[in-house]
């Protein structure tokens, strides 16, 4: 993908459930507001993060290594959001 | 149009008994007719496109209205709330209006197609719980279908003829939309023996096949198919030869039936002269006929789980009244047994909010649960009450493990006794009470709880998962799962014996009470009374009037020499076996 890898994180999926309908929603909201496209990953398979469709077809397992990044350095704080989410175990 | 007629065998799991012929009636999860496809004109996109809109507007509605209605039980309004966000969400709004712009479709063929597709990324993924979670994309976008449809939507209900339904799987709320006088027979992509549909079907006592796959993707409406719910297989276009070999096999069936249903009246005595109470496990109140046209003595097991699936709310003590009081009436004056909820209510009204506990079978459940939830439980055990001065009811509490919880039952029973007479209500406190045996702290502790019960009720399929640590649905070791392991054999045996000294019955509702294999264990052993699924009933009765209780009796004290359970399968088999081979469903 883009080679700017200031724009991309990585973090685990800590909580037990693994990335499910609720936490894909939180994710997704967090990510519609952006001004560019925002990608979750996980090794080849990406997926639009404003979708919880498209998170959820990713299927995170607890374990599971994901990385986020953006196209638009403007999402900075976004991308952040995200990350501190998904570390933060969605606060379940 | 050219009509294929090669002959066509799918094989899936009997879930009812019985033959039919006749054709297939399709119907789509919604409950309605398989979503037709048709072409919008260009100029009619827009609209086309408005009314797609307006039905997500409409399931939106439908969803904040729930949502301010429902208290504030955080985990149920989190998921509306991820509902309300997936109407939204572009792969399933956004997808469908493309597609219906792009060709030119209607909005349901769209909807379906999306969702179609997403369901199959959803089918392929390995890890259970969020496979699972899937369902809650497949809820909306039924939601929005149904939405669609609206007016359109064709009732199952009105079916005119008489037909074989094809489904995917049916949830509880289609089937009781189904005019069930015009179905011959259910056959079903998903599901096993215990789903809906195959109780529904055996209440009514027509045949099904579930679990076939692709029943939906390879039979069409109007195709003749034969459906053979003793074997559990479904012919379709069977040639003239099938046609006519299964004409025979529906009328010997037919006759073979006919016998054991007149036999299943007769009672269940013993060679000697000793009676057993063969009694039926329902869930629906549908099933009691079942039980009584095959000659069942009582409802021995009434799961009361059922009115708390698939809905938003707690089912209220008028509505859990008037369904006791269905099943109370009718069978009166047999017995009625009713086994108080024995499962966490919240996640099954919640419905969508799957376990979150790790081990849920060692979780907060049943009688833990209803303790918990002091007001379902009141609501329930006031119910039952009531619905006592009805009929003959005995109460059972599920999942006992300890005295105190047996000792709380009880007290909440007094309090709903006291609240009843309060309120001037009719109710009979008057009851037998019994207790589950189906933890093993239970057995160990069955003297000090015999002080608290009228009876004892072995629930053999919990029993034997807690006493052996197997989980039945864990391929692994689902062999390990044995009735007849030395170790439950004398379980059984001291239960049996407590419930003699203190002057109380025991019963048996668990799987093994009807297993024929077993039932010579169970009369050696004292059991009072067994009671199983209603089609099993005219068997085991056939059995226990081929026995001696007073050889099983001595027979008993050989079993317990066993040290393993095939050695003492060997046993009965070597003992018994002439009695238990004249199988029932010999075809």
């Amino acid at each position: 993908m883009n080679s700017e890898s200031a724009l991309s994180r990585e973090a685990t999926i800590i909580n037990e459930l693994g990335l499910h309908a609720r936490s894909a929603a939180k994710i997704a909201k967090l990510a519609q507001p952006a001004t560019g496209s925002v990608w979750v990953a996980k090794g080849d398979q990406k997926a639009d993060a404003s979708s919880i469709v498209d998170i959820l077809t990713l299927a995170c397992e607890k374990g599971t290594r994901i990385t986020i990044w953006i196209e638009n350095k403007a999402d900075l704080q976004i991308l952040e959001d995200i990350t501190k989410l998904v570390e933060s175990g969605f606060g379940e | 149009m050219k009509k294929d007629t090669k002959e066509i065998i799918l094989k899936g799991i009997n879930a009812s008994p019985g033959i039919c012929i006749g054709k297939a009636y399709r119907v789509d999860r919604e409950g309605v007719e398989v979503v037709e496809k048709y072409q919008i004109q260009a100029h009619d996109l827009p609209k086309e496109v408005n009314r797609f809109e307006s039905a997500v507007k409409k399931s939106r509605d439908e969803l904040l209205g729930i949502l301010e209605k429902s208290p504030e039980e955080l985990q149920h309004a989190h998921i509306l709330e991820t509902h309300l966000a997936l109407l939204k969400d572009k792969m399933l709004y956004g997808r469908c209006i493309e597609m219906i712009k792009q060709e030119n479709i209607n909005a349901e063929w769209a909807l379906k197609t999306v969702v179609s597709n997403l369901k199959d990324i959803f089918e392929t993924m390995t890890d259970p719980y969020l496979k699972e979670r899937s369902a809650d994309v497949v809820q909306v976008a039924d939601n929005i279908m149904r939405n669609l449809m609206g007016a359109e939507k064709v009732n199952i209900a009105a079916i005119k003829k008489r037909v074989i339904l094809v489904a995917h799987d049916l949830t509880p709320a289609e089937t009781s939309q189904i005019n069930l006088e015009r179905v011959k027979g259910f056959i079903t992509d998903r599901g096993g023996k215990a789903s809906h549909t195959g109780i529904i079907a055996r209440s009514l006592e027509i045949p099904a096949v579930v679990g076939l796959k692709t029943a939906t993707s390879t039979i069409h409406n109007d195709d003749l198919i034969i459906v053979d719910g003793n074997t559990g297989i479904v012919i379709l276009h069977p040639t003239e030869d099938t046609l006519v070999q299964y004409e025979e096999r529906k009328i010997n069936y037919e006759e073979y039936k006919a016998v054991i249903t007149r036999e299943g009246k007769a009672p269940a005595e013993s060679t000697d002269g000793v009676r057993l109470a063969v009694m039926g496990n329902i869930e629906l109140p549908e099933e009691v006929f079942a039980v009584i046209s095959y000659g069942g003595d009582g409802i021995g097991l009434y799961r009361t789980e059922f009115q708390y699936f698939n809905r938003n709310d707690f089912p209220g003590e008028d509505e859990l009244f008037d369904k006791y009081k269905d099943v109370v009436e009718v069978m009166a004056p047999k017995p009625v047994t009713i086994r108080t909820l024995d499962i966490n209510g919240d996640k099954a009204v919640n419905n969508r909010i799957l376990s979150e506990e790790a081990n849920p079978a060692l979780g907060l459940r049943a009688i833990r649960y209803c303790l918990k939830k002091p007001q379902v439980f009141m609501d329930q055990l006031r119910a039952i009450l009531r619905a006592a001065a009805f009929g003959n009811v005995r109460i059972l509490f599920p999942m006992i493990s300890t005295y105190f919880e047996l000792c709380e039952a009880n007290r909440m029973l007094d309090r709903a006794a006291e609240s009843l007479e309060k309120d001037g209500l009719p109710y009979k406190r008057d009851i037998q009470i019994g207790a589950m045996i189906e933890v093993p702290s239970a057995v160990i502790m069955a003297d000090v709880l015999a002080q608290k019960v009228d009876f004892f009720s072995i629930g053999t399929n919990d029993l034997i998962q807690y006493a052996l640590a197997i989980d039945r649905g864990n391929e692994q070791v689902a062999h390990l799962f044995q009735p007849l392991d030395p170790a439950i054999i004398r379980m059984l045996k001291h239960v049996a014996d407590v419930a003699r000294e203190n002057d109380i019955k025991v019963f048996m509702c668990g799987e093994m009470a009807g297993t024929p294999y077993h039932i010579p264990l169970l009369l050696g052993l004292g059991i009072d009374e067994l009671s199983m699924n209603p089609q099993t009933i005219p068997d085991i009765k056939r059995v226990i009037r081929a026995l001696n209780v007073a050889d099983t009796r001595s027979f008993i004290k050989e079993v317990l020499t066993q040290t393993t359970a095939r050695s003492a399968f060997k046993l009965i088999k070597a003992t018994y076996g002439s009695i238990l081979s004249e199988h029932v469903y010999s075809e």
